[in-house]
């Protein structure tokens, strides 16, 4: 290939599918709807997807598990689960289950509830859904959760025991919020440490700590940012329009527009060892990108590495399985499966 | 999740049902001179289309269906429509009312899954919508009723932004999991796999406002535009030609939502059942709901609101086969899966005196002249009504 010209390069599988690991229950077509746990030291790990009111788990040990919704009652049915995530801070591994009702913590093997929080229900118009939706542990001792309102729940988690407080409540949001991201590598100076996305498209740079300090704001086009992911500064952001953008977290700039997918990315997941970006959308695609920075010219980089076609099936979970992003696992609505995929 | 999901969830089935219902009375009906008086006529099937529809658009019914609620099962919907297929001449036995049921909900399944964006799901209630306007043309009075529903859709739904029209379609794709009846006429048409999964094409025009993928553009820290790259996938996309109309009369440009039914394309299904895993499933059935006492509330409500005319004196139902004999039907009933079974809610010991007594009140307004086998007293047993419908 001569100077100047860009190649559209062949490039060989780097994954191929290893195994489906059988689920109790499909998966519901939910934004990121994979929970993995992938303790460094020791596979196998642990999987959760969200169908309906319940929480499929699978573990390292013993049969398949089920964890329900809290909040229903005889009067008032049992409320559907928006999301599920293992958020790892440096005492303790906490599964945070987000609902209609609000928010419940287990230990990490969904043994025991650590915590619930109800969504004031009343404060909200008939005509407006209520739920909480995104979850991110922050700044070592924070867990935060996004609401329907807008507002963004901070958390403070002790190292041990069910004292957990709310600690703070953000609101600059006017959207319901979709998801939530911490920096995953090195923030440089200014860049905030945790990203919170909406509806809108909206995306809120954070910077953590007794009180948490809004940073910059990036204004939405009124098209979905449904996934977000954060990573040396950069903001990988996944949209409704089949989009992926990067943006700079300490100016708000943007970097790189991809046109990755051809319906509405249900899914983003970043490996911090690698620079390594998931994207898993409706469109059945399942794409493995590669950050990286131009030390020269402080561009950023990304460039297409792979793809995986699940047939038939609107992708709405998408995880890796290791920092280094030499595995991942997908779900999909209807599909009573966690794919998961490995080196070639 | 979204508390705006009804409406479009109702009127779409609705409007599936009345597909079926015109298919099914148009091949079976008979010329008005040679028909016996058993017989289906031309006549008679307009007078049933004009009957259902004006039942679906009366505006208390309407009215209660707009508010902003939450979805309930499919067993609690089912009543409804039930109660609708009958607000005329005709009748349908279980295991007819049991496949329209089926029809409906995979028709509408299979269109909000293949939707290019969440939004067009309001062009799919719109071609719904104006189909069924060319089935009661002729009668100014239906047609008024319509247009008014029409005109509520856009004023409530034409302002929502996408992501409130995702969150409505993730709800009905909550209310459709695990659903995989197969469908004769999808399976010939090779939309839906022989394991009762829909095939979702990777070619064909992207959404309206999604860019065909491949492009990679790189910026440099003052905005600039600095390198394009591109990328290649299995997919075959292209861009759209133009997005459909909103507006109360318009080309939707969208298939979906519109006939697929015709005398010559009759309706079956075969029941494929649901896999071994989904152990939860067959458990559903089983156990009794305790989600009883608010779904009755919402059946109250919504039933309270339907205006059905009683078929004047001496006039004698007509039944409809949505099979293509009667055998089959009677096969059918017998042969349905236990887990596909759409069994009547089971009602606590401890139900709420009044309530119970509000809807069994509606419930026997609403009832056929037909002798009830076994039934003790209308306030007595509630089960008993349900179990008639």
């Amino acid at each position: 290939h001569g100077p100047g010209v860009t190649p559209r390069l062949s490039v060989p599988p780097r994954y191929r599918r290893e195994r489906a690991l059988a689920l109790r229950s499909s998966s519901s077509a939910l934004y990121n709807n994979l929970a993995v746990l992938c303790p460094p030291a020791r596979p196998p790990r642990a999987f959760g997807a969200v169908h309906g009111t319940t929480l499929s788990l699978l573990g390292p040990e013993g049969p398949p598990r089920q964890l329900p919704a809290r909040g229903g009652c005889s009067a008032l049915s049992t409320p559907l689960l928006t999301q599920a995530a293992w958020c790892e801070l440096p005492a303790r591994v906490l599964l945070v289950l987000t609902s209609q009702r609000g928010v419940q913590m287990y230990e990490a093997d969904g043994s025991t509830l650590v915590f619930w929080h109800a969504l004031d229900i009343l404060e909200h118009p008939a005509a407006h859904s209520v739920f909480a939706r995104g979850i991110s542990a922050a700044g070592e001792r924070f867990i935060c959760v996004g609401t329907s309102s807008g507002a963004v729940l901070v958390f403070d988690i002790p190292p041990k025991g069910t004292n957990v407080t709310l600690s703070e409540v953000l609101e600059q949001h006017r959207d319901p919020i979709t998801d939530i991201a911490a920096e995953q590598g090195q923030a440089p100076e200014g860049a905030g440490d945790l990203v919170t996305a909406d509806d809108s498209g909206t995306l809120c740079l954070w910077s953590t700590g007794e009180e948490f300090t809004l940073l910059g704001k990036i204004p939405g086009s009124g098209c979905t940012c449904s996934s977000v992911a954060l990573w040396n500064g950069i903001v990988a952001a996944g949209y409704g329009n089949g989009q992926i953008r990067l943006w700079e977290a300490g100016t708000g700039q943007l970097r790189a527009q991809v046109s990755a997918h051809a319906r509405w990315i249900y899914a983003l997941d970043l490996a911090p060892l690698t620079g390594k970006l998931l994207s898993g959308a409706e469109d059945s695609f399942v794409h493995v990108w590669k950050l990286s920075r131009d030390p020269d010219t402080d561009d950023v980089e990304i460039q297409h590495c792979h793809t995986e076609c699940v047939t038939d099936t609107q992708v709405c979970g998408a995880r890796f399985c290791d920092p280094a992003g030499d595995t991942f696992a997908v779900t999909g609505y209807d599909l009573s499966e966690i794919l998961c995929y490995g080196p070639a | 999740m979204s508390a705006r999901t009804l409406p479009l969830l109702f009127l779409n089935l609705g409007g599936e049902m009345l597909y079926i219902l015109d298919q099914r009375l148009r091949a079976q009906s008979i010329p008005g001179e040679k028909a016996r008086k058993d017989e289906w006529t031309d006549v008679d099937r307009k007078r049933v289309m004009n009957d259902i529809i004006g039942t679906m658009f009366n505006r208390k019914f309407m009215e209660e269906l707009f508010k902003p609620q939450e979805l309930y099962s499919k067993k609690a919907l089912r009543t409804v429509y039930e109660r609708l297929a009958h607000a005329s001449i005709m009748r349908l036995n279980q295991a007819s009312m049991d496949k329209l049921y089926d029809l409906m909900t995979m028709a509408f399944k299979y269109q909000v899954l293949l939707c290019p964006r969440p939004r067009d799901i309001l062009l799919v209630t719109f071609n719904h919508l104006d189909a069924i306007k060319d089935f009661i043309y002729e009668s100014p009075g239906i047609l008024n009723q319509v247009d008014e529903t029409f005109r509520q859709l856009i004023e409530t739904y034409n302002c929502l932004s996408d992501g409130e029209f995702q969150l409505i379609r993730q709800t009905l794709l909550v209310f459709f999991q695990d659903m995989h009846i197969r469908v004769s006429i999808f399976l010939k048409d090779k939309v839906q796999n022989s394991n009762g999964r829909f095939v979702l094409p990777i070619s064909g025009p992207v959404p309206w406002g999604t860019e065909v993928p491949g492009l990679i553009r790189i910026f440099n820290h003052k905005g600039v535009e600095v390198k394009r790259t591109e990328f290649t996938t299995a997919g075959n996309y292209v861009t759209p030609q133009r997005e459909g109309s909103f507006e109360l009369y318009g080309d939707r440009v969208l298939k979906l939502g519109t006939n697929m039914y015709s005398v010559s394309r009759p309706v079956e299904t075969h029941m494929a059942g649901s896999s071994k895993n989904l152990a939860s499933h067959a458990k559903e059935n089983t156990v009794p709901n305790p989600l009883a006492k608010e779904e009755l509330n919402f059946l109250a409500r919504l039933l309270g609101g339907l205006d059905i005319q009683k078929p004047a004196g001496g006039e004698t139902g007509f039944r409809l086969n949505l099979f293509t004999s009667d055998e089959e039907e009677e096969h059918a009933a017998q042969t349905r899966p236990e887990d596909l079974s759409y069994k009547v809610i089971n009602i606590e010991a401890t139900q709420e005196p009044g309530r119970r007594a509000e809807l069994s009140r509606i419930l026997g307004e609403l009832e056929v002249a037909e002798p009830r086998p076994g039934s003790a007293g209308k306030g007595e047993d509630l089960l008993a009504l349900m179990d008639g419908l």
